[in-house]
């Protein structure tokens, strides 16, 4: 007998479940796919195996000078909205706040607001106040893109906290300062690199932010989106995108892991200590 | 007890959280060197009282004085004290040595020094060669252990338990209780114990606080706390009670004279001396107290006939449920099964007749719940 009907395998959800992920992804394949083409036009058939667009990549200058704008906005824009993130999320799990679920949504709600109109928001702010568009207006747009992740991506890290842990720090004679060193931080420092790479990967995709508050300095996805505008560019951008996602992936995919890792070690720890 | 010999001494303590009063009015002197239980059912406010010396809470009103220092302004990490939680507390994402070595930081010792009292801790807690494993390869009882060996290698002058052994399997428990107490022998600091379980209080305290809803209701060493529970509560809390509803006769030169249910006059040596003529009062024995006998005792002048309504056979001993007229509750009696018990021999339905000491009765202010 092969047990109830619960734990049969589904073979119709095991079709549907491929079909989605093969229809979620087919257009993005395209663009690996077409960067290794021969040919300035995107279309079938393919004519031959070139990695041309790669080399050409290599040696422009302003795309260099581009990728490193983005990596220094996402340096610092994940190690800021982190930062605030842990604030957050130490603020929310171990006090008792006033209006804490409001805060909460609060913090959230840029998921859900269109970037359009944080962009156009914080453009029009950025000008009343004089400010000049720069590297600086960007990465204060994408710490609002960034921060929700963070707090969504630690909260989780913080609410699973043993409280005895830090009182058994402090009875054993350290402070505040030395126990959030010595057992807070090392504790919850899974979800602290879980959100860096989530943080710097969602800074490094983020589009419309950086394109209301960008100056002449710009970022990677913005370089991208000027070179459509030439055609013979297009399959450059395509070697270029195609790296911009084999990384992404790579990021996220190590942030999950690293996430999922500690609570998979805290869970089976406290199974044990439950016998 | 005078102040001078109070080691810890808890003065007027009150906790309050919002509304509920946690602790409320309490006052306790705990000696040096001693093994004390704060003992009580859950909720009590015996952890709360306890997390209080450790720092862990405010106290809303009162004060606690540790060696004649008053803690109010000492935070947790300045305090003489070091505690065992309930659940341990290990440090998850450190080995046995460094859980162990924890509060060493602060000492400024070398590292050999500091290893040096790491693998000291570990011998004495009998986990020698440990030291390098993580603390979730560990039984609950080598858990305990690490936790203990943490709190001792500070050498407090006060050791705070909040309820170590719970956790525990039974024969593992019976096993830590031997442990702790030979330990707290050896090293001889104040340990200040909190159990809700009555029977690891009396085996393992030198005095007992029982608590309920946040007072205290009686400080007592174990053996006067169950041979001479001030209140009824303390009565039932600590192991079983008979109470026979009775009214005050009046004094009769140096005793007083209680008509009680189910029994008639007797006379007891007044210990209450706020006893007045009329005034309802509880009767109380102990079951082990009262001696069953198969015919009429001659030459007592107290006995009582009842009938066994019901018979349990506990191995060592034997519970018996004996139905007095004009008592409304069965008389709890248990004997020791000093000869061997016969099967079939059942007693249940038989007439007997109950015996006791004269200091054994108890009498209780108030009537019976």
């Amino acid at each position: 007998m092969k047990g109830t009907y619960i734990k049969q395998p589904n073979r119709t959800l095991q079709i549907y479940a491929c079909l989605f992920l093969f229809v979620l992804y087919l257009p993005v394949l395209f663009i690996p796919l077409f960067s290794f083409n021969d040919s300035i036009y995107v279309r079938f058939p393919m004519q031959g195996f070139t990695f041309n667009w790669y080399v050409n990549l290599w040696t422009r200058d302003s795309v260099w000078a581009v990728l490193a704008n983005s990596i220094k906005v996402g340096f610092w824009v994940s190690i800021v909205s982190t930062a605030l993130g842990i604030v957050l999320a130490r603020a929310i799990t171990r006090y008792r706040l006033p209006g804490q679920s409001a805060i909460i949504m609060f913090a959230m709600l840029p998921l859900v607001v269109p970037g359009i109109i944080f962009g156009v928001a914080l453009m029009v702010l950025v000008n009343r106040l004089d400010i000049p568009l720069s590297l600086y207006t960007v990465g204060l747009g994408h710490l609002i893109i960034c921060l929700p992740f963070a707090i969504a991506t630690l909260l989780p890290r913080f609410e699973g906290f043993d409280r005895s842990v830090e009182e058994a720090s402090a009875d054993l004679g350290e402070n505040g300062w030395w126990t959030f060193w010595r057992i807070t931080f090392p504790m919850v420092a899974p979800g602290i690199v879980a959100s860096l790479l989530l943080t710097f990967t969602i800074s490094f995709d983020e589009f419309i932010m950086t394109f209301f508050l960008s100056g002449t300095d710009t970022t990677l996805p913005i370089y991208i989106w000027t070179q459509l505008r030439f055609p013979r560019e297009f399959p450059t951008v395509l070697a270029m995108s195609s790296i911009i996602l084999a990384l992404s992936f790579v990021l996220v995919f190590i942030a999950l892991w690293i996430g999922r890792m500690g609570i998979v070690r805290e869970h089976t720890q406290e199974t044990k200590q439950g016998v | 007890m005078t102040n001078s010999d109070a080691f810890i001494s808890i003065r007027d303590v009150g906790k309050s959280f919002g509304h509920f009063r946690a602790i409320d009015n309490v006052s306790i002197d705990i000696r040096h060197g001693e093994f004390f239980s704060l003992l009580g059912a859950s909720g009590c406010g015996k952890t709360t009282l306890l997390r209080m010396l450790a720092g862990l809470e405010s106290v809303t009103t009162g004060e606690i004085f540790i060696n004649n220092q008053a803690m109010s302004d000492v935070p947790p990490h300045h305090r003489p004290v070091n505690m065992v939680f309930q659940n341990y507390a290990i440090f998850p994402h450190l080995n046995v040595a460094k859980n162990i070595g924890y509060g060493l930081r602060k000492l400024k010792l070398t590292r050999a020094k500091q290893d040096e009292m790491v693998d000291e801790m570990l011998d004495l807690m009998q986990l020698t060669g440990y030291g390098n494993r993580r603390a979730n390869q560990l039984s609950g009882g080598q858990r305990q252990r690490i936790a203990l060996a943490r709190a001792l290698i500070l050498k407090p002058k006060v050791l705070l338990l909040d309820e170590p052994l719970g956790a525990l399997d039974k024969q593992l428990r019976e096993q830590m209780q031997i442990e702790l107490r030979r330990l707290q022998r050896s090293i001889g600091i104040t340990f200040v114990f909190v159990t809700h379980d009555q029977e690891e209080a009396l085996t393992l305290s030198d005095r007992i606080a029982v608590m309920s809803s946040g007072k205290v209701l009686q400080v007592d060493t174990p053996a006067a706390l169950y041979e001479g529970p001030q209140t009824r509560d303390v009565a039932s809390f600590i192991g079983n009670m008979n109470f026979l509803e009775a009214r005050v006769i009046g004094p009769v030169h140096g005793h007083v004279r209680l008509d009680v249910q189910g029994i008639g006059m007797l006379e007891v040596p007044a210990q209450g001396a706020g006893l007045a003529e009329g005034d309802a009062v509880c009767v109380a024995i102990r079951p082990e107290k009262l001696t069953l006998h198969e015919i009429a005792p001659t030459g007592s002048d107290a006995a009582v006939q009842g009938t066994v309504e019901l018979t349990s056979y506990l191995g060592e001993r034997s519970h018996f449920h004996v139905r007095v007229p004009g008592c409304e509750t069965a008389i709890a009696v248990s004997s020791q099964n000093n000869r061997i018990q016969h099967a079939g021999t059942s007693t249940e339905g038989r007439p007997v007749w109950m015996t006791w000491e004269k200091d054994a009765l108890i009498v209780l202010e108030g009537k019976v719940l």
